[in-house]
Parts: C-alpha cells; sequence; structure tokens
C-alpha cells in the first residue's frame, strides 16, 4: 500500500499543476489579453451598415416636386462569393430563381461580366460589385431573402431611394444626375471617417451637383448584431441619418411644361434644327422661372446605375447631345438680339438718343461695301426704329467710325473700344454665374482677344497660307481659304475693319449663350444691375424651417441711365406689333399682354442660321424675359418668336388655361407644413 | 419487558444518518457540495447556450436536468453498494459494457452529430455505451490490478496482460465509431490504474514506448480520419485555417478573451448568442463559463473540478484496500484528463479534441457515468476502516 500512496502523491502533484495551468492560462487570456479579444468579439459579432440619408427633394416655386423621391427595393447578388462556392453558386441562384419567379439562365446571364460571346444581359459594371438583379421585388420577396441569409449567401435585398422625375424630360440638364459616389471623392468629402459603402451618391450634373452638399443630408451608420451566419439579431448602436434639406427653386413647373412643348415644337417645325434651348427669367429678381434645352432625355436613365451604352447614347451625335444645356452652354452669334447692346455703345460713343440716322441698304466699311438685310435701304430713321426694323448699316457706320477712333489698323495705346466694353457690362463675354455647374463664357472680339488668338494660331496659317488646302475639292473653297490663311498669317492680330462692323450687329465672331442674352435684356427692362441669375430659391428642412435664402447677387449695372434703358425698352415694345417679330405676333392679343423683343438671324458658315427671339412682357413693368435660340432654325421671326410667342400664351392663358393665373409670379416662399408637406398642394 | 424489546430495536432512521459514524456522515460533503456546484453551473450554460436555438426553447434544459436527477438518484444507489462487492461484480459490468460498444456497431447504433456512438432508445433518448465503458474498463482494470502477486505489493504479470488485453479491446471498438477522444481517456484509465497498481516503473516505460510508437505509427500509415489530423495542425498554428478547422479554436479564444474580468453575465454573451462556437452547450460549454462569468466565474469552475480531483485522491489515499485505491485513483486520472484537455482545448492550450466537461457539459449517459464514479468514490470513502 505504501507504494500506491506514493504513486498516488505523484498523480497529486499532476492535478494541482493542471490546475494551475489552467488558471494561469484563463488569467492571461481573460484579464492579460482581454481587450484585444474583446476588440475581436465586436468585430466578428458586429456588421456596420451605412443608413444612407434620405436625399432632399428639389421643388418648383409652388412646392411642386421637380425631383422626389420613390423607395425601391433592390436585390443584390455579391458575385465575387458566388464564384467561390463549389458549385458556382447554382444552389443559390435556383433558389433566388424561385422566389423572384425569374428564369435560372437569365439570372446567371444577368451577373456574367460582359465580354466577348457574352451578350446582354450581361453584368457591365465592375466585377467586384454587387449585381443588383432585380430593382422591382416586392416587400414579400424581399423578407424571403433576408429572413433566410442562411440560405441566400451572398444575396441582399436594401431598401434603395431611386429619384423620380415627375415632369419626366422636363428640365432635365438643369436639374442634374446622381451618381455613385468614388471611394476617392468619398475620402476627400469625409476624409478619415469615410466608410465607403458603395451605396452613397453623389449628385454630378446641374442643381443635384451644385446643391449637393445640402441635398444629400447626412448618412447614418447602424452597427447590428450579427450570428455566426450572418443573420441579424438586433441593433447594437445607431446613428440616425440627417435627411437633407429640400431645394425650393424659382422654377414654376408649369411654365417650364409650357416651355418645353414650345421649344419641341419649335424645333419640329425647323428639319435642319439640331438644338434649342429656352429661357425665362423673372424680369425683376432674375430668377429663373423655366429653363429647357433640346434635345432632351429622360433623367430616369440615371436611377440603379446608367448602362454603358445608355451613357454612349446620351454622348454621341446620333441623339444630339442631350445631356448639354444648350441655356449655359449652347454659344451662338447673338445676331439683332444684340443691338441692344449697339445702342447703348453708340449712346457712349456720344451718338445723340435723338438723333436721325440714316440707314441706306449698304454702308463701305475698309473698302468693302457692308449691306443690311437683303440690302434695302429703310431711309431716316430715329434709334428708335432703327431697333423696330433692325437697321444693321447704322450700326455698322458708327461701330466703323469707333474703331477709326481707335486708331483702325494701327490701333492707340489704349483704344477706348465702345462697342466691347459695353457689350462686357450686358455681361456677354463672361459667365452669368448662374447656380449651374460648367457654364460657358461666350466670347466678346476685342483686339486683345484677336491678338491672343493670332498668338495661338499664326503657325499654322502662316503654314497654309504657303501649302494651301489641297484636301478641299472645290476649287474656289480652297483659294478662299487660302487667302484668308494668307491674311490671318500676316495680319491676324489686327481687328480689321469688317470685324467692327460684324460685332455692331452680333455676327462674326461674337458669342453668347442664351442665358446670357437673357439676363442682359432682364437688366435692360428692369432697373439696369445686371444680375447673377437664380434657380435656387431656398433650402428648407424637410419640416418646413427654412434654412436658407438664396440671394440673387447684382454683379454689375448697364452704362444707361433710366431715360436711356426706357427708350431701348420702348423701342423693343413695338417690335412685336409693328417690327421684325410682327407676323409671329400675328393675332396676339397685344391690348392684353403687350409683348416687347427683339428677333435675330445668325449666319453660321455652312449651317442654317441661328434663329433667337429675345422679349419680355408686359411692356409696362415686365415681369417676364423670355429667350429662346433654334440653332439651324433659319430666321429669328420664323422659328424661335414663334415659340416665345407659344410660351406667352401658356403663361398668360390664351386660348387655354393660364400657367401663371393673373400673370404674376409668386414672391412668397411655399409654406410647408410641420409634417413635410406643402400646403395648397 | 417492554423495555428490553425497545432496547434491541434498531435505532431509527434519523438516528442512523445523524450517529457519529453512520455512513451518511462519512460521505465526502465538500466534493458533493463540488458537485453539485458544477451541475448547476452547467445547467445554467446549457440554457444560456440552447434558448437561442428556437424561441422560448427549453427542451434542452429540461432534459438536462432530468439526466442530472436521475443521474443522483444512479450516484446515491452505487454509493450505498460496498465497493469489495463490487469487484465480483466488475467482469459483468465489463462485460455488458463490450456487448454496449458491440451494439453500436451493429444496425442499432445510430449517429448523432456525425459520430457513431449513440444506441437510440426511444422518446427522445439515446444512450452513448463509450461513456459507460470508462466506467467499466476501470472497474476492470481495478479488479485485476488489486490482487498483488505472492509475496510482492506489485500486480501480477498476467493480470497486467489481461488489463491490456481489457483495454485494447475496449479501446478498439470505440475506435471503430470513430470515437478518438474517449479512446485517449480509456488509454488514461489503463495507463493511471498501471502507474497506482504499483506496476514496476521499466514496465511502464515500456509501455509508454510502445504506445508512443502506435501513436507514430497511427499518423504514419495514415489511420486517423482528415478531420483528426486537421485539429493538431490548427492546434499548432490556429491561422492556417481560421473560417475552417482553426475556427473552433479561434471562436473559442475570442468568447472566454471577450469575458475579461467579471464576464457579460448569464445570457448576456453575443458570441454565444450569435452561435459563433460550435458544440456550445456540449464540448465547448466552457466558453460559455469564459464569456457570460469572466475569469472569476470561469475559474470558479476550475476550482470546482479541483475540489472535486483532490478529495477523490485523498479518497485514494485513505482507502484501505487496493481495489478501492485503484477505483478511486482512475477515476480522478480519467476527470483530471477529461477536464485538462476540454477547458485546455478552449484557451488554445490543447488541441481540439471531442470529449465533454465532466458534470458541465450536456449529455445523459456522460452525466450517468459521471455520477456513477462519483456514487463509486463516496461508497469507497463510507466504508474506508480507518478514520483520519
Amino acid at each position: 500500500m505504501m507504494r500506491m500512496r506514493a504513486r498516488l502523491l505523484v498523480l497529486h502533484v499532476l492535478v494541482v499543476t493542471m490546475l494551475v495551468v489552467l488558471a494561469v492560462r484563463l488569467w492571461q487570456v481573460q484579464v492579460v489579453r482581454g481587450h484585444e479579444f474583446v476588440t475581436r468579439a465586436t468585430e466578428t459579432r458586429t456588421r456596420t451598415v451605412i443608413v444612407p440619408a434620405v436625399r432632399g427633394q428639389i421643388l418648383d416655386s409652388h412646392g411642386r416636386p421637380l425631383v422626389r423621391n420613390k423607395t425601391a427595393l433592390v436585390v443584390s447578388v455579391d458575385r465575387t462569393r458566388l464564384t467561390r462556392m463549389p458549385d458556382g453558386g447554382m444552389k443559390v441562384l435556383r433558389k433566388l430563381s424561385a422566389v423572384l419567379g425569374r428564369p435560372v439562365a437569365e439570372l446567371q446571364q444577368r451577373i456574367t461580366p460582359c465580354g466577348p460571346g457574352v451578350s446582354k444581359p450581361c453584368w457591365t459594371g465592375s466585377p467586384y460589385q454587387a449585381v443588383p438583379l432585380d430593382e422591382k421585388v416586392d416587400t414579400r420577396e424581399a423578407l424571403q431573402i433576408l429572413e433566410r441569409q442562411e440560405e441566400f449567401p451572398g444575396v441582399t435585398a436594401e431598401v434603395h431611394s431611386v429619384r423620380q422625375y415627375p415632369g419626366g424630360r422636363a428640365g432635365a440638364q438643369m436639374l442634374g444626375y446622381l451618381q455613385p459616389v468614388t471611394e476617392a471623392e468619398l475620402e476627400k468629402r469625409e476624409g478619415l471617417k469615410a466608410s465607403f459603402s458603395g451605396v452613397d451618391l453623389v449628385g454630378r450634373d446641374g442643381l443635384e451637383y451644385v446643391y449637393d452638399e445640402a441635398l444629400r443630408g447626412k448618412s447614418g451608420l447602424r452597427r447590428v448584431q450579427v450570428d455566426r451566419m450572418g443573420k441579424a439579431l438586433g441593433v447594437e448602436e445607431q446613428t440616425a441619418p440627417v435627411p437633407g434639406d429640400h431645394l425650393v427653386t424659382s422654377i414654376d413647373s408649369r411654365v417650364q411644361a409650357v416651355v418645353e412643348k414650345a421649344l419641341a415644337r419649335a424645333m419640329k417645325s425647323a428639319p435642319a434644327a439640331d438644338g434649342g434651348a429656352a429661357v425665362v427669367l423673372d424680369a425683376r429678381t432674375a430668377r429663373v422661372v423655366a429653363l429647357a434645352s433640346a434635345p432632351g432625355y429622360d433623367p430616369a436613365i440615371w436611377a440603379g446605375g446608367i448602362s454603358a451604352r445608355g451613357y454612349q447614347w446620351l454622348m454621341s451625335d446620333k441623339s444630339g447631345k442631350p445631356l448639354v444645356s444648350r441655356a449655359i452652354n449652347g454659344q451662338f452669334a447673338p445676331g439683332s438680339t444684340f443691338k441692344i447692346s449697339s445702342v447703348a455703345s453708340m449712346l457712349r460713343a456720344g451718338y445723340p438718343l435723338n438723333g436721325k440716322y440714316d440707314c441706306p441698304g449698304s454702308v463701305m466699311v475698309g473698302g468693302r461695301a457692308f449691306s443690311g438685310f437683303r440690302g434695302i435701304p429703310l431711309g431716316t430713321l430715329s434709334l428708335h426704329m432703327a431697333l423696330v426694323k433692325s437697321c444693321d448699316t447704322i450700326f455698322y457706320k458708327a461701330a466703323y467710325e469707333q474703331y477709326l477712333k481707335d486708331g483702325g489698323r494701327n490701333p492707340k495705346k489704349v483704344p477706348k473700344e465702345v462697342f466691347a466694353n459695353t457689350a462686357r457690362s450686358f455681361g456677354f463675354g463672361a459667365p452669368t454665374g448662374v447656380d449651374l455647374p460648367g457654364e460657358s463664357s461666350g466670347r466678346i472680339p476685342d483686339r486683345a482677344w484677336k491678338k491672343n488668338l493670332w498668338n495661338a494660331t499664326h503657325d499654322v496659317s502662316c503654314e497654309r497660307s504657303r501649302k494651301g488646302y489641297p484636301e478641299v475639292k472645290d476649287r474656289a473653297r480652297a483659294d478662299f481659304l487660302k487667302r484668308l490663311a494668307l491674311e490671318n498669317c500676316t495680319e491676324g492680330f489686327l481687328l480689321r475693319p469688317g470685324d467692327s462692323a460684324n460685332f455692331s450687329i452680333g455676327q462674326g465672331d461674337v458669342l453668347v449663350t442664351p442665358m446670357q442674352l437673357a439676363r442682359a435684356y432682364a437688366a435692360l427692362v428692369s432697373d439696369g444691375k445686371v444680375r447673377s441669375p437664380r434657380i435656387g430659391w431656398a433650402l428648407v428642412r424637410p419640416d418646413g424651417t427654412v434654412v436658407k435664402t438664396i440671394p440673387v447677387p447684382v454683379v454689375g449695372k448697364l452704362p444707361l441711365n433710366e431715360k436711356e434703358r426706357h427708350y431701348i425698352k420702348d423701342a423693343l415694345s413695338d417690335v412685336p406689333s409693328d417690327g421684325t417679330a410682327a407676323g409671329a405676333f400675328a393675332g396676339f392679343p397685344m391690348n392684353k399682354v403687350r409683348i416687347g423683343g427683339k428677333t435675330g438671324t445668325a449666319e453660321v458658315w455652312g449651317k442654317q442660321d441661328t434663329s433667337w427671339f429675345a422679349s419680355f412682357a408686359p411692356t409696362k413693368n415686365p415681369q417676364y424675359v423670355v429667350v429662346v435660340m433654334v440653332s439651324q432654325g433659319g430666321q429669328g421671326a420664323q422659328t424661335a418668336a414663334p415659340a416665345a410667342r407659344e410660351i406667352y400664351e401658356g403663361i398668360y392663358g390664351i386660348k387655354r388655361p393660364p400657367a401663371v393665373p393673373g400673370g404674376k409670379l409668386t414672391t412668397r416662399l411655399p409654406q410647408f407644413a410641420p409634417d413635410g408637406t406643402v400646403e395648397g398642394q | 419487558m417492554i423495555d428490553r424489546t425497545a432496547a434491541i430495536r434498531r435505532p431509527s432512521l434519523l438516528r442512523r444518518v445523524t450517529a457519529e459514524n453512520s455512513a451518511v456522515r462519512r460521505l465526502d460533503a465538500l466534493m458533493l457540495v463540488a458537485v453539485a456546484g458544477l451541475s448547476v453551473i452547467g445547467t445554467l450554460l446549457v440554457w444560456s447556450s440552447t434558448r437561442t436555438w428556437a424561441p422560448g426553447s427549453t427542451g434542452l434544459v429540461k432534459k438536462h436536468i432530468l439526466n442530472e436527477t436521475l443521474g443522483i438518484v444512479v450516484c446515491a444507489v452505487v454509493a450505498t453498494v460496498d465497493h469489495r462487492a463490487m469487484r465480483a461484480y466488475a467482469p459483468l459490468v465489463f462485460l455488458m459494457s463490450l456487448i454496449g460498444l458491440g451494439l453500436v456497431i451493429t444496425p442499432l447504433g445510430a449517429t448523432i452529430n456525425g459520430s457513431h456512438s449513440w444506441i437510440l432508445l426511444g422518446g427522445g433518448f439515446a444512450v452513448q455505451p463509450s461513456e459507460f465503458a470508462k466506467v467499466g474498463l476501470l472497474l476492470i482494470i481495478a479488479m485485476l490490478l488489486a490482487q498483488p502477486a505472492e509475496g510482492s505489493d506489485r500486480p501480477r504479470a498476467l493480470d497486467i496482460w489481461l488489463a491490456l488485453i481489457a483495454a485494447f479491446v475496449t479501446m478498439g471498438l470505440v475506435m471503430l465509431q470513430p470515437d478518438l477522444g474517449t479512446a485517449l481517456v480509456l488509454a488514461v484509465i489503463t495507463a493511471s490504474g498501471l502507474v497506482v497498481a504499483g506496476v514496476r516503473k521499466r514496465w511502464i516505460a515500456a509501455l509508454a514506448v510502445v504506445a508512443g510508437a502506435g501513436v507514430f505509427a497511427v499518423f504514419y500509415f495514415q489511420l486517423l480520419e482528415p478531420y483528426q489530423v486537421a485539429r493538431f495542425t490548427a492546434f499548432v498554428d490556429p491561422s492556417v485555417d481560421p473560417r475552417g478547422v482553426g475556427y473552433n479554436s479561434t471562436q473559442s479564444m475570442i468568447a472566454i478573451g471577450s469575458g475579461q474580468l467579471l464576464g457579460k453575465g448569464l445570457l448576456g454573451g453575443g458570441q454565444t448568442t450569435g452561435r459563433f462556437v460550435p458544440e456550445q452547450h456540449t464540448d465547448f460549454i466552457f466558453t460559455v463559463a469564459g464569456e457570460e462569468f469572466g475569469f472569476l466565474g470561469s475559474v470558479t469552475v476550475v476550482l470546482l473540478l479541483g475540489v472535486v480531483l483532490i478529495r477523490g485522491l485523498q479518497i485514494a489515499r485513505h482507502c484501505d484496500d487496493r481495489f478501492g485505491t485503484l477505483v478511486a485513483g482512475t477515476i480522478v486520472c480519467w476527470f483530471a484528463f477529461q477536464a485538462f484537455v476540454n477547458v485546455g482545448m478552449t484557451i488554445g492550450i490543447m488541441p481540439i479534441t471531442g470529449l465533454p466537461l465532466p458534470f458541465v457539459s450536456y449529455g445523459g449517459t456522460a452525466t450517468f457515468a459521471n455520477l456513477i464514479a462519483i456514487g463509486l468514490l463516496q461508497a469507497i470513502r463510507v466504508r474506508r476502516q480507518s478514520f483520519n
């Protein structure tokens, strides 16, 4: 027994050692390294889910939505997870096909990346991105998937907020669009705390881009506790998203609809028309009431990610590049609509306001005869009638005289350049600063501009002047081009007499955008102040609190006194009744609403004329400025003026219900009820 | 007259129980308290780890409590049997356990959780004969080695061979299931029997060499199932395959470690609720203790196990006969091995082996077998000749 007891003592020591080992190891794991395991436990046990904030709506001046949100349940598949499964995810797809009621083969094709031999509907996106399989699932189907995550590994059903456009194609370029934010952009925006999820969208154009920060709100975070299968057990922590503010614009969606229709009709009426724009401003405030560009497109194409084919179509010549807003990016010679600037230039150059001016069929400018419209002499005219009848030669003469005053071909050190500088003070040659991205600045060709152009081009033109244009088939044309190249090479840095004449009637190298022309007319017919037009009117929280009213900045002043402004305005007021637009406005009830305006027909080499009509109404204390431009639309009176007439008819309700009852624009922001609905809507 | 008959009348039951040298007062109360404590903790942990299986799921806990109640009855019955009489029954018990193991291999056997070691009894109950085999083997080994050779205090060579054969047959049947963990426990029972019985050190050394060669052969000839090899690989380096074999090890460490000093409280363990550790109510139940009761709770479990083991060793030391000492010694080694391997694998110092934690894990047959062993220990203590 002694031996056994000795051996038991050995066991005793072993058992105690074992207990000590376990206790020490437990201390080490739980107390010493406890923190480390708490972190790892949190990592394995929780998933962080980004809760996107509801993006603010874009509303018109009465609170009617231009862009609103609808929620859509989207089922997506993580392709990489599926391909890692032994059967390539076939089992999951089969189950999914049963739930969604779609053939397995279709689902399979939709998640296969496009490539040689893989036809539509294949996946055009990144191979690492979750592929949306179905964007119109109902709640029942989504729940079937969400509640049985272990049966659908790699499949998610999420509520996505999708932009909806109640106006359809109306104002698509102005409203802009959303696209998923890139990782780089998100990091730039949020800094280190950025967590890229792929659900964040960013405004890429239009108002969505300019007011992105206010509209997008702040996305929330939800830490969800999950089990081993990834099934959510509960929410551990959550930061609610802060919804974005609504953008109330000064757009009147009814006027916008009228404008879109009129522009579309104008485009159809001119067979060669390849683009058009219409701008309606509140003449008193320079707020934008309607802004349209043709051709248009349906912005719903962006929802849920655009396909590569869709994007290419939008960018192609075949579609007419509908993404480009002709209202702010279309740069065209303004033709006679520009004469408001030329009259002002004459006044500033010292020509009397009440003087009499001879309007011959043509005048000699720098040894060349410049004729007016069809070379018809109009006799002796006041400046008033010069505008009404759209005489060209009076302006040629005045511009040429000023050109010579500046030294002509041998310019003074500091030329006055009255015509160019007056045009600049009308806001031409610089972006209007409207709250839209990527606006064009137009062009005011002065002496400095010529010089810069020559510096950039004379190498080419001098070479051409030697070698000619052998690739041009037409002999006469090739000779003309060669002579032109020689002229450009030897004296291209000089403003030529013809340049000054062309400038005075808005031809040649002068380019303006419809928006520039509209704000110039707004300044002329209101208080003479040049403003930077605004579409955004106010930012409003979803509960109706006004965060900020967006002011319309005054950026300049017309070089005209009140009397002069009224004189020009009065002259323009006779154009639709007695002048160049009389035909287009024949039968229009001028006794009810008197329209003022100016037609413009700008020649474009090798193309049809650009048709312009810049107008305002009512002539006494104007409320609206309407500018219509149709590229390759022919004469101003032919295409643009009838479109403008249709717009006024829509606004004032002539032979139809008025878009703006009483014709007066609202000056009060729409009132929101505390629940976010708009009163009276 | 009446007084005389009263004098020879047996004392009342209460008197007998409370008398100075009564059997009840000779029970090892501390060990029973420790076993009761472990059982209560085990029940709570089983509840915590199985309640998420289905809403309001209490079926398994109820079954566990039933098993424990039945086990206590069995334990009490065993404790009343004179262990010396049990020596005579040892061959019978051993034979029955072999038959049980044999039945598992026949069509009567059933596979539960990937292990073919069950006999279904119907009504949702099943037995695992390999658990009873532990008791059967330790009794037959104790019986064989209790008889010393003439004029010596060491067992006879023939008895040693018989013991080894008994062990080999039992382990062989268990490996047919296959159940490596139980086979290892049987090996430990055999080895501890030989050690306690006073078998010569050179015999023990020789057996150790043979066993070592056997283990080598098993690996070398790839006799183990691939998953068993993988478990050892993962033990050496859990990062080899953190989603696969290393997963259990990694997840149980995370669960226990995240309990820190005080734990997250009963039912408060996120890892337990999320069922990140597999087999949480059986082999990995210690992770629930670690996460929900923290270091204090898990060390308490280890301490309670220690109380059972140390008291068991004292029973062995104070026993007057070789058979009782052998039985008690082998039981302690069985529990010690199983406890160390089970707790050790959850904290990364032992490889993953399918062994339950004595008195804590869910499992009917194991609970019976463990409580039978406790009954045996108590029976040995109650019938010892000398006190102190």
